[in-house]
């Protein structure tokens, strides 16, 4: 098992015809995700390299019967495909995209929340990536393998630093999730984590988090109340300024919320181990998981 | 991007919301010509992106010319807390009955704007917040159908504001949010919103941060920009589309993907080093954006020592290397160098750098080596000239 992603995805891509779209399209097929469908409005009819493209989502969703989206198209487009890909009765979007204006992303996450069944993981993340089975996204698959540890995330680099440290050590996941790094991300670690507890493959789940917000102060209340599954945590940014935005858009110290310090306490305080650097947290990961 | 005091009101003006009148000035002559036009009293207000003005002489009300002149030659040029006053703003002086505060944040937590209104306006607000949480009245807008007229009167008779002034503070709650909509802000805060004897309700301070990610949609705002309220790096890093924050330390740091700079920065803090700043050269950074980079860095006078971490995902380690390489043929930088590369092509671009031998670089296997490495060459580098 994994979660999100699997061998049952079948994937549309909006902005399939773009530069980066088409390339990681293609990356994504060359792993074994069923990639079914690219939309690009007046490009409907043509292919990219035998994936067809259609003139909306509702088209791909009816003629190529894709049940999740992966969103490529630039930031000013990227609401209004989210909005489009929900509207067509896919129930699983990933928004790749950087850059989203934060209102458009509360217009989003308002309607999402009224949506019944309905998921967005990102925007301004790498994807999800379950080993062996399917890749959404831009994480560079070579170096993961299957196994028992999910990860979820707010940063995409760090993620690939953890999980190479993982796979040094002779661990694999069962999924990657890459939940962004934007003020209003469309799933929070609370989501994910719940799915790793439910993922029979998952015996360990590594969160990685960073400065600004709150999500994983609450991710730490519902871990105490509600995961059985050991939790590893890490958390960036112990020496960002206050009132800086260091580049993820969400990543900002606001007076005295949203600190890393206070981050790890909360996490520590219901009984979740942290580790200072990535290489700690892989070790402690690996102590659990050996133990 | 934060907004100047005045800007956030002329902004607030477009929107309807009633501002005492002023002008900018940026010499002490625009100064007095602005306060001569406007009449006397009024108020000369420094024009910095920070808080604590008036405890540090930033804020001085005049009576006269000559008290004008004295006034804007003290605060032009003036230090409050590391910036430096480049503009003051001149306004007509108001009569205040009664102080209260008015704001409207992106609730991060709640996904949603949170509007907020006190009558304890003039003082901290997080202090209010503190002490008497009931003091501050809160209310989460649902993004979807908008401030109603009735979020207003409520937000107004549960803050106990005076009775005949319920109808225009709700409606100026109604423009405020209209402004942080239209305007795409992350924040308008009006503290203090002030009744005036005459009991006209007023802005009399404007907070007002937008959304950097929507600015393509307001070039009139992307205008606003203050870099002379930017350090001269973060400037140049800007003009080059670089994402950089300054830092006080002497470890320069370059990295791909912000999770990974930070955590970069932390474990060079952990092992006894002080970073001197974050630069993020992002996803799929090519040979050229390395070299940009690398000139931000090295523009800073307190860089003693670099550090290159990267962990390729789209981003290739040989792409790096190639441009540290010209880089260093470039700039020829004069303090050692720390580089680790891992992921996408990593043989490949530590096989190049070996083969450039450059001068003054050393390469580290990991992440904690590699900090451990640049921390020791610094401090081998002795105290900054």
């Amino acid at each position: 098992m994994s979660v999100l992603v699997d061998n049952d995805t079948r994937l549309v891509v909006t902005g399939l015809t773009g530069r980066e779209g088409t390339f990681h399209a293609l990356n994504n097929r060359t792993y074994g995700t069923r990639v079914v469908a690219g939309v690009t409005p007046g490009k409907g009819g043509q292919d990219v390299e035998g994936i067809p493209v259609f003139d909306t989502v509702h088209a791909a969703v009816d003629k190529a019967g894709a049940n999740t989206a992966m969103i490529f198209v630039p930031p000013r487009f990227a609401a209004d495909s989210i909005l489009e890909a929900l509207d067509a009765g896919v129930r699983l979007v990933v928004a790749i995209t950087e850059g989203i204006p934060a209102h458009d992303e509360l217009r989003v996450y308002t309607q999402l929340k009224r949506t019944p069944g309905a998921r967005l993981v990102g925007p301004n993340c790498p994807g999800i990536l379950s080993p062996g089975k399917a890749n959404v996204g831009i994480i560079p698959a070579s170096f993961f393998k299957e196994g028992n540890v999910g990860v979820v995330s707010r940063s995409g680099t760090l993620t690939y630093q953890i999980g190479n440290e993982l796979a040094q050590r002779g661990f694999g996941n069962s999924s990657i999730v890459g939940i962004g790094g934007d003020p209003v991300p469309g799933s929070s670690f609370i989501d994910v984590i719940e799915l790793f507890e439910q993922d029979p493959q998952t015996e360990l789940i590594v969160m990685s988090g960073e400065i600004g917000g709150s999500a994983e102060e609450e991710a730490a209340e519902y871990i105490a109340a509600n995961v059985t599954k050991p939790v590893v945590g890490y958390i960036a940014g112990f020496t960002a300024p206050p009132g800086k935005t260091m580049g993820h858009a969400g990543a900002i110290v606001s007076g005295t919320a949203g600190t890393a310090a206070a981050k790890a306490e909360a996490l520590e305080a219901k009984g979740v181990r942290v580790g200072r650097t990535p290489t700690e947290t892989a070790e402690i990961a690996m102590q659990i998981l050996s133990a | 991007m934060d907004l100047l005091e005045y800007q956030g009101k002329q902004l607030f003006a477009r929107h309807g919301i009633p501002v005492p009148s002023g002008k900018p000035a940026a010499t002490v002559e625009e100064a007095v010509s602005a306060a001569d036009e406007i009449g006397y009293p009024c108020v000369v207000k420094a024009q910095v992106l920070i808080g604590g003005r008036g405890k540090a002489g930033g804020i001085r009300v005049v009576k006269d010319r000559a008290e004008a002149q004295a006034a804007a030659d003290a605060i032009l040029g003036m230090d409050i807390r590391g910036f430096t006053v480049h503009e003051v703003w001149v306004e007509a002086a108001s009569d205040i009955a009664s102080e209260y505060y008015a704001s409207i944040v992106f609730d991060r937590a709640a996904k949603a704007p949170l509007v907020m209104l006190s009558t304890q306006g003039g003082m901290d607000i997080e202090e209010v917040a503190e002490k008497t949480p009931e003091a501050l009245v809160r209310l989460h807008v649902d993004p979807l159908l908008g401030f109603q007229d009735f979020h207003g009167r409520r937000l107004a008779f549960q803050a106990g504001v005076d009775a005949d002034v319920v109808r225009p503070i709700g409606a100026m709650l109604a423009k405020l949010y209209a402004a942080f909509v239209a305007e795409e802000a992350m924040l308008v805060e009006v503290n203090p919103l002030i009744v005036t004897g005459e009991r006209d309700v007023k802005a009399l301070d404007a907070k007002v941060t937008l959304d950097g990610n929507s600015l393509y949609r307001h070039p009139d705002n992307a205008a606003l920009r203050n870099p002379s309220q930017e350090d001269e790096q973060e400037q140049m890093a800007h003009e080059r589309g670089l994402t950089y924050v300054k830092l006080d330390g002497d470890i320069g740091i370059l990295g791909n993907g912000a999770g990974l700079v930070m955590s970069t920065l932390d474990v060079v803090a952990g092992a006894g080093g002080s970073p001197a700043n974050f630069l993020d050269a992002g996803g799929g950074s090519k040979a050229d954006a390395i070299v940009s980079a690398i000139e931000v860095i090295l523009s800073d006078s307190k860089v003693r020592a670099v550090l290159i971490n990267i962990f390729g995902g789209i981003t290739r380690c040989d792409e790096v290397a190639k441009g540290l390489i010209e880089a260093f043929d470039v700039v020829k930088p004069r303090v050692p160098f720390v580089v680790r590369l891992d992921g996408t092509n990593d043989v490949a671009g530590r096989k190049l750098l070996a083969e450039a031998s450059l001068p003054n670089v050393a390469t580290a296997a990991t992440m904690d080596e590699a900090a451990a490495k640049v921390v020791e060459l610094a401090a081998a580098q002795g105290a900054p000239a």
